[in-house]
């Protein structure tokens, strides 16, 4: 079996009194697309930002294609290649949308090399018309698919989605779920979601955080299944 | 002997007195996250208050203690209600205001009082220890700050008052939620720490003597003083006011007063890098 | 007319403005006036360093001062040690950058936040205020330099052609000079925040967080807009110091600190025309304020003199009412009028022109 993508040992991460990661050992392998779900309060935030330098964990290790990256740097880790769309939308709001994926692609690509990918990644997410708005000024969806081309444009080798399809239309979330699929023909992702719609339309394997641990790993129709998934979500969304 | 009573003092003394000049800082800050730019300036008027309220004949101790206090209380209550409560959330902007409010402060007193030091010669008079002799008001200011300092942890810990502000600070929504409400105990707060610092640059106020500019003197080390005390009030204070304290004392009295100074900033600093949520962000957490 | 075409005809009506103003002025303006002039110029570069550092780059930096005042300094010391002004002038410029990039290290690599680091850059400026203000005594000089303490350096000789001591710069000389500089950094600046590295610590000011998750490390692009902006502003203390042939402590104290954020806040963060607006704006109001002065007062004391009232009051009146400064409000006032024209214009349309319009 090939080396995992992504590997996390024993990963702990606690705040004063409060555990909110308790000794998760996950394993992604390259290309794959792995589901996260849990209820609130669950970890997985905590998850993402452990593994994208923003907390150094408490203990254990988070180690990409076999590099420790524990006690990495934020930016260090996204030259490494981890890209993350996180939960509330991270995004330049005072900029274009336009300056905005130029950031991103610019550290990759230089001069017109850039302005192409970025008229590219444009076209990708379904914003050219909206290229040269303020994204502080634009429908919550929209900024979504902005930090989306965002994170596409740095190529990232595995993108992590905190709530990609948080607050938005049916249409729209029919429209990310696409995107993800095809962005998961190049790349690994884990995607952080609540809509359990959302999930059939683009899982396979879904790993089940509760209180900061892993309670289970399986695939998606047997997880929907499940009577412990369903007790932790206490009876909602059991019938999706 | 003698020699490490008197710089035992001295660091007490120090210690004291950076105490009490940061501890209205602390509570503003600590309670409302409002960075007080004018703070020094309520320094200075807790001083001018005192002196102006001494020239006409009122006892030095009520002046200092009462009169100054009361009337700086009452300016910080008009300044929160006319500035500060339009830039909540906003922490560059509280600044810059504060700031442009430490101005106007200083230039009004100028035009009104000019720009000569006015003093009140320091009571009490001085005593002996062994070979050196020390003024008895340093004393007085100890004790006051230690009064001062009691206080507050009384009032937080065990009245009702102490407890609306605390949990105003932890989560002013459910405060509110709660039937209380945080505009007044924003004014009310802000209000108190302008008192406490009125009060400080009174019982001061004759060891240094009061002019316009004096605050900018207490400003620089009072908000160190208080970002490297960290997120609790008290312990914060008292521990942050400690260390620098003793470290200033120590290089004034090594070499020049100056380099006191920087040594206190040279301390901050490193602080501020090894700990960056301050003193109390790692120790004594529980902390009032 | 689009985006770049406008940039373009705003980057060459500065231009034309500026060197109008560089050729005209000594030929029609009074002695008096030019001097005046010159110290506006100098302190608008002054206030184009902070521009960059705060209103670009986000570092909320009160001690802007510190470097204006070690630039001035470092220029007068050095005169006085080495006679010829080339060395002198690049000390003035490479010791305040090397201070600014010890300062930025400590607090950015220390990720000190926003808040804290207007705190620590005041107290540097205070600290540097009160070590030189206690310089007074003769035991005080570097080499052949006396410090002099709260009554400053005075006589510090001007600067001269590199290489021909002989020939020193007069004062319109130095009015050229600090116009010259002035639209040197004007459009030096406009081409470093239109290049790659502008266009990341303006990313880095938005969101530093994203533009970390992106890959790029704050502290090191905030360090090098702080170094750069130490250096300009040493750079503009060393033309004060000739302008004046004196230099104080003063300079570094909070008055002056306090003016350099005023300028940019009254003139508009974000934007370089601003700051220079505001500075001038200011400072010709401060100067006009303080004229009932004793004539003897020399500029620094009329200005002083009512100062800080004043510019209280401006600043607390800018920060509530016009947070965003003069220059911005008034493009977005001109926007606003236009597109109220347009809508008047577009509504007077009888309904089947509307259709086919």
């Amino acid at each position: 079996m090939a080396a995992p993508l992504l590997e996390t040992r024993n990963l702990s991460m606690h705040f004063g009194g409060v555990q909110a990661v308790r000794s998760v050992n996950f394993a992604l392998a390259e290309g794959e697309l792995r589901c996260l779900i849990g209820p609130n309060g669950a970890g997985k935030s905590t998850f993402f930002k452990m593994l994208t330098g923003q907390l150094v964990p408490s203990q254990g290790q988070v180690l990409f294609r076999g590099e420790d990256i524990s006690h990495a740097h934020a930016h260090q880790i996204a030259r490494l290649g981890i890209g993350i769309k996180t939960q509330v939308p991270n995004v330049f709001d005072g900029l274009s949308v336009r300056e905005n994926i130029w950031l991103a692609a610019n550290r990759i690509h230089s001069g017109e090399r850039a302005n192409s990918v970025v008229d590219e990644m444009l076209e990708r997410v379904g914003l050219t018309g909206a290229a040269e708005r303020l994204v502080g000024q634009l429908a919550h969806g929209q900024r979504q698919w902005v930090e989306l081309g965002i994170v596409l444009s740095t190529d990232p080798r595995l993108i992590l989605l905190d709530e990609p399809a948080a607050g938005m239309t049916h249409e729209e979330v029919y429209k990310t779920a696409e995107l993800v699929r095809q962005i998961n023909r190049s790349k690994a992702l884990i995607v952080v979601e609540h809509d359990m719609q959302f999930i059939r339309m683009i899982a396979d394997k879904v790993t089940v955080f509760n209180q900061g641990a892993v309670l289970v790993e399986d695939a998606v129709e047997n997880i929907l299944r499940n009577p412990l998934v369903r007790d932790i979500y206490l009876g909602k969304q059991a019938a999706a | 002997m003698d020699l490490i009573a008197l710089l035992a003092i001295q660091v007490i003394y120090a210690i004291a007195s950076l105490a009490l000049i940061s501890v209205g800082l602390a509570i503003i800050f600590g309670m409302m996250r409002v960075i007080n730019l004018a703070h020094g300036e309520f320094l200075m008027l807790g001083g001018y208050v005192a002196i102006v309220a001494t020239g006409h004949g009122v006892s030095i101790w009520i002046a200092m203690l009462v009169v100054a206090p009361v009337v700086v209380g009452i300016i910080g209550v008009i300044v929160e209600r006319t500035i500060i409560r339009f830039l909540y959330g906003r922490m560059v902007d509280t600044m810059l205001a504060t700031w442009g409010l430490s101005l106007f402060l200083v230039g009004l007193t100028t035009a009104v009082f000019g720009n000569t030091t006015v003093g009140i010669s320091a009571p009490l008079g001085s005593f002996q220890i062994g070979a050196y002799r020390t003024s008895g008001y340093t004393l007085f200011v100890i004790a006051v700050a230690f009064v001062v300092l009691g206080g507050i942890f009384a009032v937080l810990r065990w009245t009702r008052l102490g407890l609306i502000a605390r949990g105003t600070m932890q989560n002013a929504n459910m405060a509110a939620a709660l039937g209380v409400n945080p505009p007044r105990v924003y004014a009310v707060t802000f209000g108190v720490g302008a008192a406490l610092s009125g009060l400080a640059g009174a019982v001061l106020a004759p060891v240094s003597g009061v002019f316009p500019t004096i605050g900018v003197a207490y400003v620089a080390k009072s908000f160190i003083t208080v970002i490297g005390g960290g997120a609790a009030i008290l312990t914060g204070t008292v521990s942050a006011s400690a260390l620098f304290g003793t470290i200033n004392q120590i290089a004034t009295f090594a070499t020049t007063p100056v380099f006191g100074e920087v040594a206190l900033l040279a301390t901050a600093i490193v602080l501020i890098r090894l700990l960056p949520q301050g003193i109390t962000g790692r120790f004594f957490r529980r902390g009032l | 007319m689009n985006a770049r075409a406008r940039n373009l005809l705003g980057l060459a009506l500065v231009g034309l403005v500026g060197l109008s103003f560089l050729i005209l002025t000594p030929r029609f303006a009074e002695l008096d006036t030019v001097l005046d002039l010159t110290v506006y110029m100098i302190m608008a570069i002054l206030a184009l360093s902070l521009a960059l550092v705060w209103g670009y780059g986000g570092i909320l930096c009160f001690g802007q001062s510190a470097f204006f005042g070690l630039g001035a300094y470092t220029y007068a010391i050095a005169m006085f040690n080495f006679g010829e002004s080339t060395i002198p002038l690049l000390l003035a410029i490479a010791l305040p950058a090397a201070f600014a990039a010890l300062l930025g290290y400590f607090m950015f690599y220390g990720r000190i936040s926003d808040v804290y680091l207007g705190v620590i850059t005041l107290t540097v400026t205070l600290i540097l205020f009160n070590s030189v203000n206690s310089t007074a005594g003769p035991e005080f000089h570097i080499g052949s330099a006396r410090l002099g303490g709260f009554n400053g350096i005075p006589g510090i000789p001007p600067l001269n052609v590199p290489g021909n001591k002989a020939a020193v710069i007069d004062l319109e000389g130095m009015f050229y000079l600090s116009t010259a500089a002035l639209l040197a950094t004007y459009f030096g600046l406009r081409l470093l925040l239109a290049s790659r590295f502008g266009r990341i610590i303006v990313g880095i000011r938005e969101n530093e967080r994203r533009a970390e998750l992106l890959g790029y490390d704050p502290r090191a692009y905030k360090l090098v807009t702080f170094t750069i902006g130490g250096a300009l502003a040493g750079f503009a203390g060393c033309l004060f110091a000739n302008w004046g042939n004196f230099v104080s402590p003063t300079i570094f104290g909070l008055a002056q600190s306090a003016q350099i954020i005023i300028w940019v806040i009254v003139g508009g963060r974000g934007t370089l025309i601003g700051p220079i607006v505001g500075c001038i704006g200011v400072q010709w109001l401060s100067a006009a304020l303080g004229a009932n002065q004793p004539s003897g007062s020399d500029w620094w004391t009329r200005v002083l003199a009512n100062a800080p009232l004043i510019l209280g009051i401006i600043l607390i009146a800018f920060v509530l009412l016009v947070p965003k400064g003069l220059v911005p409000t008034l493009g977005d006032l001109g926007q606003w009028l236009l597109r109220a024209r347009a809508r008047r214009v577009a509504t007077g349309l009888k309904p089947k022109q509307a259709e086919e319009g």
